[in-house]
């Protein structure tokens, strides 16, 4: 071998050595830097007393210390790289750098637009007190276009999908704003409902982008939703540790702050907020480990128990469910929270992985909701004539359907997935398909339903 | 001889502030000086002296700035701050009060020192 040979090996033999020890979490950059040049430092010495390169070279590394030993000792002394920081604008310059930080400028000037958005309607005579009604109609409208905006600008969608999601944002705007609702605002409430819902489909186009039409793209805007929901309500809580002293200090020198709190910090720190967690979650996504797959982990088994038990119960003491409104969005309410934990549990798991333990308690928890869930549409078809049609009965028994329908097939789906005749790919392609059932009967409750049920 | 690793530890501090209280310096050449001094007989592990730099830099007994070698490398030195002069003269006397009392008993017992003086000295840089 030439000496040009020997040169090229070595820098392959450092360039691997240096990538190895870059996986050690506790040795940053810079350290591996320092070891480097000791390790050049070293290999050239032993070159000089007349060692071949890779002889030096293994020398070199030998002499260095056992890896793990290395890194134990790194972070003996530096303990807090264990714990993953989210660093926003990463020190050291460089392009990545200058790109989070525009990427952090603008979902922070975007916050601010939210902010201000919310309180625009103000000028144009339209306050909370007396046009509340307004502002629930149109609470997703604040926010969430600006939220699909910072995706379009992040992803680089272009002018087309600007236009396209204008419009459905306009059509939204026009459909809660130009109905003749009546004073008993139950079809209204419905709409203010259910619109975010229907508006969270466009939302999620511009989030997976070009991706949209692959269930990995939509699998990953279901993961986004579930993190934007924590950090939302952890900065929520945040904003509530900050008003109770905003509140507290202001009554100690006499002034009443409830309504500062009531008309701007509320309002304007929740609109913000949707963007700044967006924002949190795009940053810190390859940084700390999602939280709701481990939420989903923790209460899977909790909330199977719990099923399991109420329907031991009703078999064994022979009870009938008694339902009314209420309690079938309750019963709403319980579909919607196992489909999260049977959601947040598939974005997370690894789908070529053999079936587990943790499967078969998802299958119980499924079957278990869908047998209490069975157990409370019969109650309800049996005492449907008593009931009427109202808009939020028929809403409550579209939705009882719709999750019902998702969580059966779901449950087959998982089953075949046990019995090893189907890939669990075909779950997830299930699940990122129904999305759009969602957004649809959203729609149709914004759309459709006022003017059926007479504009109640 | 190999020296046992809490020895090696305890004496790592004093060690590599008195070195650096000679003149700036950085791993590789702190660890030839080591080497130097000891005749060979302390062997440290070269990554391991470089948590020890940190742990100094962080008690704030020297401080580090990275300069370019004339190898064109990027380099980090390290500089003993008056903080760690301050240490380095405290564990003068903690080690001389140490040595004082060991010499007494040696003397006292007055046993052979073993190979001391037949140690083999080890080649450098090989």
């Amino acid at each position: 071998m030439s000496a040009s040979d020997h040169a090229v090996s070595l820098e392959a033999q450092i360039d691997q050595w240096r990538s190895y020890l870059r996986r050690r979490q506790a040795i940053h950059a810079v350290d591996v830097a320092e070891l480097e040049d000791h390790l050049r430092e070293q290999v050239a010495a032993l070159v000089e007393a007349g060692l071949a390169t890779d002889e030096a070279f293994l020398v070199a590394v030998k002499r260095m210390g056992n890896l793990d030993a290395l890194s134990r000792e790194f972070a003996n002394e530096h303990s807090e790289r264990l714990w993953k920081q989210l660093v926003v604008v990463p020190p050291g310059g460089g392009d990545p750098s200058t790109r989070s930080r525009t990427d952090a400028f603008v979902a922070f000037a975007l916050a601010l637009a939210a902010a201000v958005a919310i309180k625009l309607p103000v000028l144009f005579g339209l306050d909370w007190e007396h046009e509340n009604r307004f502002y629930l109609r149109n609470l997703s409208l604040f926010a969430l276009p600006l939220l699909a905006g910072y995706f379009v600008w992040k992803r680089q969608l272009g002018a087309r999908a600007l236009g396209w999601l204008a419009v459905a944002f306009a059509l939204a705007a026009v459909f809660v704003n130009v109905y003749p609702y009546g004073p008993v605002g139950a079809t209204e409430a419905l709409a203010a409902l259910h619109l975010p819902i229907a508006l969270w489909l466009a939302v999620g186009m511009v989030y997976a982008g070009v991706r949209w039409r692959e269930v990995g793209g939509r699998m990953d805007f279901i993961r986004f939703s579930g993190e934007l929901f924590i950090y939302f309500v952890l900065i929520a809580l945040g904003g509530g540790v900050l008003t109770a002293f905003v509140m507290m200090m202001f009554e100690a020198i006499g002034i009443k702050a409830e309504t500062v709190f009531a008309t701007w910090l509320l309002p304007c720190g929740a609109a913000g907020g949707v963007l700044v967690a967006a924002w949190l979650v795009e940053a810190k996504q390859s940084v700390i480990e999602n939280m709701a797959p481990v939420l989903t982990r923790l209460f899977t088994p909790f909330f199977a128990i719990v099923l399991v038990v109420f329907l031991g119960t009703v078999l064994w003491t022979g009870r009938g469910v008694q339902i009314d409104r209420n309690e079938l969005i309750a019963f709403d309410l319980l579909l919607v929270l196992v489909l999260g934990l049977l959601l947040y549990s598939v974005s997370a798991r690894d789908p070529q992985a053999p079936p587990g333990v943790f499967d078969v308690v998802q299958v119980v928890l499924v079957v278990s909701a869908l047998l209490t869930d069975a157990l409370a549409l019969w109650a309800i078809a049996v005492r449907i004539n008593e009931f009427g049609f109202t808009p939020n009965r028929v809403a409550a028994l579209g939705e009882n359907v719709i999750l019902l329908v998702n969580l059966a097939w779901s449950a087959v789906l998982y089953f075949r997935f046990l019995r090893g005749r189907a890939p669990f790919a075909s779950l997830e392609r299930w699940q990122t398909n129904y999305l759009y059932v969602y957004a649809s009967w959203a729609a149709l409750v914004v759309i459709v339903f006022p003017p059926v049920f007479d504009y109640l | 001889m190999a020296i046992n690793k809490d020895l090696i530890a305890a004496s790592s501090t004093p060690i590599v502030l008195a070195i650096l209280a000679e003149g700036d310096s950085y791993g590789y050449a702190i660890l030839q000086r080591v080497r130097e001094l000891s005749g060979g007989h302390m062997e440290w592990t070269d990554g391991m002296l470089y948590p020890v730099l940190h742990r100094l830099e962080r008690l704030g007994h020297i401080e580090a700035r990275w300069e370019v070698a004339e190898s064109g490398r990027r380099r980090k030195y390290y500089r003993v701050t008056p903080t760690g002069r301050d240490q380095l003269a405290e564990e003068r006397r903690q080690w001389q009060a140490v040595d004082a009392t060991l010499r007494s008993i040696w003397n006292a017992l007055s046993i052979p020192a073993g190979d001391s003086a037949s140690a083999v000295l080890l080649p450098q840089g090989a």
